[in-house]
């Protein structure tokens, strides 16, 4: 690492990247071998050594304390006291050097607003400022586009940039080709725990991919037009709240035929969630009607809606996917295992599970150790894998997949689309619902643009990105005319300030919102 | 039969050193529970398959810490009894002058504890050269295994309710009032129907499992509608379940009109469960229907659909409700067949050789000690049978520690205490005794996610 110099670490899931960045802040220790900073061998026995070494990292998971606000998260494990022995927390203080470092780093962040009323974006940036104010000279930030929209991104490339300007260095672990393209300076990839190669930013995509993976792959998705039949999943006027009451879903008309796939675009919390838990059964619709191949299915119980014919891959496969203490074989039968021939009566079929799994495992690719293995054990795309080999492997008349190549590598992700384009071709309704507007224009034949719980436009897949990415901005064309002219003003990070809405804070379209993988 | 010399039956029992005899005891106690079995031929193993087996043994598996728990539980118990005895530790006022007055008192006053331990749960040497003699029968020989059996018994019940409900992810502290419940309901169809010898017991212990049942649903149905955590629930409800019963024993048809103290009529002969070894023992079929619960819980948990279900609910919630499973009914019925194994286990208490009235204190600790059985046994059927026998088995020789040697029968439950303490704390077992980690050592898994 050069001091100034953005460094992207990049490589598929479980290649080791975030392991090897564990080991640099100390987290970890190392078995062999050792770290070198300004040529001294170092030996990190904990964070704080690599705090005081200059080293700080931005983790994928913030580990911030929601109910603090900004500036106290910032001052934990670094309190300033005043008062000698009685030993008052000098807050002022801490909320001075946030604003000094926000000032200084043109990272605006409210000192007094409490973490879990800021959008993830914001809660990023505070974990940026918490690494700035312990005057650290790199910055390891861990995956730190994966939650953050198209817009945000854009907003945090150019924090990095100001960084750099001033001196600092980066660590950028990423699995995401473009925006690695957009501004490290040098490249390191990494395929299972080694080193593969270095490349420069002007390598094409293509071949960092085919470094990441170590073999070619289409980043494209290849598919022949739809052919649309009847309508499957019909959605009208649905209202939904979410877990705190508030509106999520806001009278929303959709319809899904047969043979093609919906992509339904939006950033993150505008709804999409929620509309797909009323039409699974999960979550009661306060108004209007959810019909399932002519069947009117609100209100009808998870279960039934399952066996009506609807796969679903939920959003969060570790939360809502999969049990993680299951084996493999326990989570492929996880919504089926009391129909023959996993399960008749009371009992269960232990030798049908495990034959069935044996043939799934081997035809969805998924890597594991056996089928007996906890399902924790598996990397990502492979717990991505599994669930997807569940939905697909009864018939089906409408899949759900949302976000379903989110944190998964690319290999997988390939994978993984060509079975939703099968699923599509072989006449099922299809639904994919994702906040990466590139894997939405990939699969879809019709994309809905969700924004604020409403649909706002269904375009088609040819539609250029900036005209999506304003769509979901809330930015309809008919207005484009009056709010074109400010798309920069996004990127120098100062627009969105302390306001908690992510829509409205997003507004600009972002113009090269490059997160493909 | 009074004689302090514990050596009278086997020399391979005499010790060499006081943490060598808490081992020996544990190893008693553990092989009762026949948890200890593979550790017995373990010390002059031969080279290759034995060093094998030697590593095995030392890593940090669950049976090597469970029996490690014991021996350090043994350990500090052994502390205990030298510490509370007045003429034991008036030897350590002189221990520089002489060291050997000290360390032979409290050889002899643990050594014989011990000895007693095990002579009142396992098997007592002389009472075989007495039947070989003559001069007692057979039943004296088996009466400390009948002793513990039956204790045992009930407690795989409550053991197995605790353990069922903590793999659907609910802490039921409540077997306590299930058992109660259940022993009213088994005592009034006891004494009350007038039915023929069979039936009547079917209806007694039906009447049981029904009475657990319901003040299971109770906490059950509570989380499942408002999201009560069932940990209070169950804590208020074994209140509830503990003065109704010394409400109800002082009804009129339910004291027993002979008596003018707390006790209800007695359970008619038809209610009871047989004997197995006649008169003189007291172990009773209830031993074997907790063979069957155990054998039905771990069919239910490994085998069937409902327990899929319970296992999904218990470890993700969230990923059995996405997947179509109805948590709320899930909830309910896992407290429902809880609340049942519970009140079966509490009829015992009457229907069997205990007691066949009701007292206000006829349950006594089941409950209770259900939760540290179910620990022990890390939550799985047959580790719950075992973890209630050796429990059972440190009760029965609990009773004859206290008759013969003088120590209060409460140190069986510090004993039991440690036990559980040492094996709720691996970690601590491991550094102490320094054992490797071994690679597939999921020793936290059971304990550490408690609510």
């Amino acid at each position: 690492m050069e001091p100034g110099e953005i460094h992207a670490l990049l490589g598929e899931n479980g290649a080791g990247k975030s392991t090897l960045m564990n080991v640099l802040y100390g987290l970890y220790q190392p078995d062999e071998g050792e770290i070198l900073v300004d040529g001294q061998p170092l030996k990190l026995k904990g964070p704080s050594d690599a705090i005081a070494a200059g080293i700080g990292m931005v983790h994928q998971h913030f580990m911030l304390v929601p109910v603090f606000t900004v500036a106290e998260n910032i001052m934990l494990g670094a309190e300033q006291v005043k008062g000698g022995i009685a030993g008052f927390l000098d807050r002022r203080r801490a909320r001075r050097e946030v604003a000094e470092v926000s000032e200084r780093y043109n990272l605006r962040v409210d000192p007094d607003a409490v973490i879990e009323d800021l959008p993830v974006g914001i809660q990023q940036r505070v974990e940026i400022v918490k690494a700035l104010t312990r005057d650290v000279d790199l910055l390891i930030l861990d995956e730190p586009t994966a939650v953050l929209t198209p817009q945000e991104t854009e907003e945090l490339l150019t924090v990095m940039r100001s960084l750099k300007a001033a001196g600092k260095s980066i660590v950028f672990i990423t699995h995401k080709l473009g925006e690695v393209k957009a501004i490290a300076d040098r490249i390191t990839v990494i395929r299972r725990g080694k080193t593969v190669g270095t490349a420069s930013p002007d390598a094409s995509r293509d071949e960092l991919a085919a470094l990441m993976v170590g073999r070619n792959v289409r980043l494209t998705v290849d598919k022949k037009p739809a052919a649309p039949g009847k309508p499957i999943l019909e959605v009208a006027g649905l209202v939904v709240d979410d877990d705190r009451q508030i509106r999520a879903v806001d009278g929303i008309d959709l319809t899904v035929r047969a043979g093609e796939v919906l992509g339904v675009a939006g950033v993150q919390g505008n709804g999409q969630t929620e509309l797909i838990e009323a039409i699974m059964g999960l979550r009661p619709a306060l108004a209007g009607t959810v019909t399932l191949d002519g069947q009117a299915v609100h209100g009808w119980s998870t279960k039934k809606v399952l066996r009506a014919g609807v796969g679903y891959v939920p959003e969060d496969r570790s939360v809502d996917g999969l049990v993680k203490e299951f084996s493999v074989a326990e989570n492929l039968v996880l919504d089926i295992y009391d129909r023959p021939p996993f399960g008749s009566g009371l009992s269960l079929k232990p030798d049908a599970i495990a034959k069935s799994a044996k043939e799934r495992i081997e035809q969805f690719d998924v890597r594991t150790s056996s089928a007996d293995a906890p399902v924790s054990t598996l990397s990502g795309g492979n717990q991505q894998k599994v669930i997807v080999a569940r939905e697909l492997s009864r018939p089906l008349k409408l899949f759900i997949a949302a976000q379903p190549t989110r944190g998964v590598d690319v290999g997988s992700i390939e994978f993984i689309h060509s079975r939703v384009i099968r699923e599509r071709d072989i006449g099922t309704a299809v639904m994919v619902v994702s906040s990466e507007l590139d894997e939405v224009i990939g699969l879809a034949d019709r994309i809905a643009v969700m924004y604020r719980g409403r649909i706002i436009g269904i375009v088609g897949p040819d539609t250029p990105r900036e005209e999506i990415g304003l769509l979901m901005a809330g930015i309809t064309p008919e207005q484009t005319g009056g709010a074109a002219p400010g798309p920069d003003a996004g990127p120098t990070g100062t627009t969105t300030g302390t306001t908690s809405d992510p829509g409205s804070a997003a507004a600009p379209e972002g113009p090269g919102s490059e997160d493909e993988a | 039969m009074t004689n302090p010399n514990p050596e009278s039956g086997s020399p391979d029992k005499e010790p060499a050193t006081e943490a060598q005899a808490a081992q020996t005891a544990a190893g008693g106690a553990g092989r009762a529970a026949t948890m200890a079995a593979p550790k017995r031929p373990e010390p002059e193993g031969r080279p290759s398959l034995g060093r094998l087996f030697l590593d095995n043994l030392w890593a940090a598996n669950t049976v090597t810490v469970t029996v490690l728990a014991l021996v350090l539980a043994m350990i500090v118990g052994a502390i205990l009894i030298i510490v509370s005895d007045p003429e034991v530790l008036a030897t350590y006022s002189y221990i520089t002058a002489q060291p050997t007055d000290a360390l032979n008192a409290s050889w002899t006053v643990v050594s014989e504890a011990y000895a007693n331990l095990f002579k009142g749960a396992v098997f007592d040497p002389e009472t075989f050269s007495g039947w070989l003699n003559g001069d007692n029968g057979w039943q004296a020989v088996l009466g400390p295994i009948s002793e513990t059996l039956t204790y045992t018994a009930p407690l795989v019940f409550t053991g197995l309710s605790v353990a069922l409900a903590f793999r659907g992810g609910l802490f039921n502290i409540g077997a306590q009032g299930q058992a109660t419940i259940g022993v009213i309901l088994a005592a009034l169809a006891g004494f009350l129907l007038p039915l023929p010898p069979v039936l009547h017991l079917l209806v007694a212990l039906l009447a049981g499992a029904v009475g657990g049942a319901i003040w299971g649903f109770i906490p059950g149905i509570l989380k499942a509608r408002t999201g009560a955590h069932e940990v209070i629930n169950t804590i208020m409800l074994n209140y509830i379940a503990v003065y109704f019963l010394s409400w109800i024993i002082v009804q009129n048809g339910v004291q027993n009109p002979d008596r003018s103290d707390a006790i209800s009529k007695p359970v008619e002969s038809s209610a009871q469960l047989p004997r197995l070894l006649g008169d003189n023992l007291r172990v009773h079929a209830g031993i074997l229907l907790a063979v069957l619960a155990t054998w039905f819980v771990a069919w239910l948990l490994n085998r069937s659909t409902l327990g899929f279900e319970l296992r999904a609910v218990g470890a993700n919630p969230d990923a059995a409700r996405t997947a179509g499973i109805s948590v709320t009914r899930t909830y309910v019925l896992i407290m429902v067949i809880a609340g049942l194994l519970a009140g079966l286990g509490g009829s015992q208490m009457v229907l069997g050789s205990t007691a066949n009235a009701l007292t206000p204190l006829v349950v006594a600790q089941i409950g209770f000690d259900g939760i540290l059985v179910a620990l022990l046994g890390r939550v799985k059927p047959w580790g719950v049978l075992l973890a209630a026998l050796l429990f059972g088995a440190l009760q029965a020789g609990g009773n004859r520690m206290q008759s013969y040697s003088g120590i209060s029968l409460e140190l069986v439950t510090v004993l039991q205490a440690l036990i559980v303490i040492f094996i709720a704390a691996p970690a601590l077992v491991k550094a102490i005794f320094q054992l490797r980690a071994a690679r597939a050592a999921r020793l936290q898994t059971s304990l550490a996610k408690g609510w």
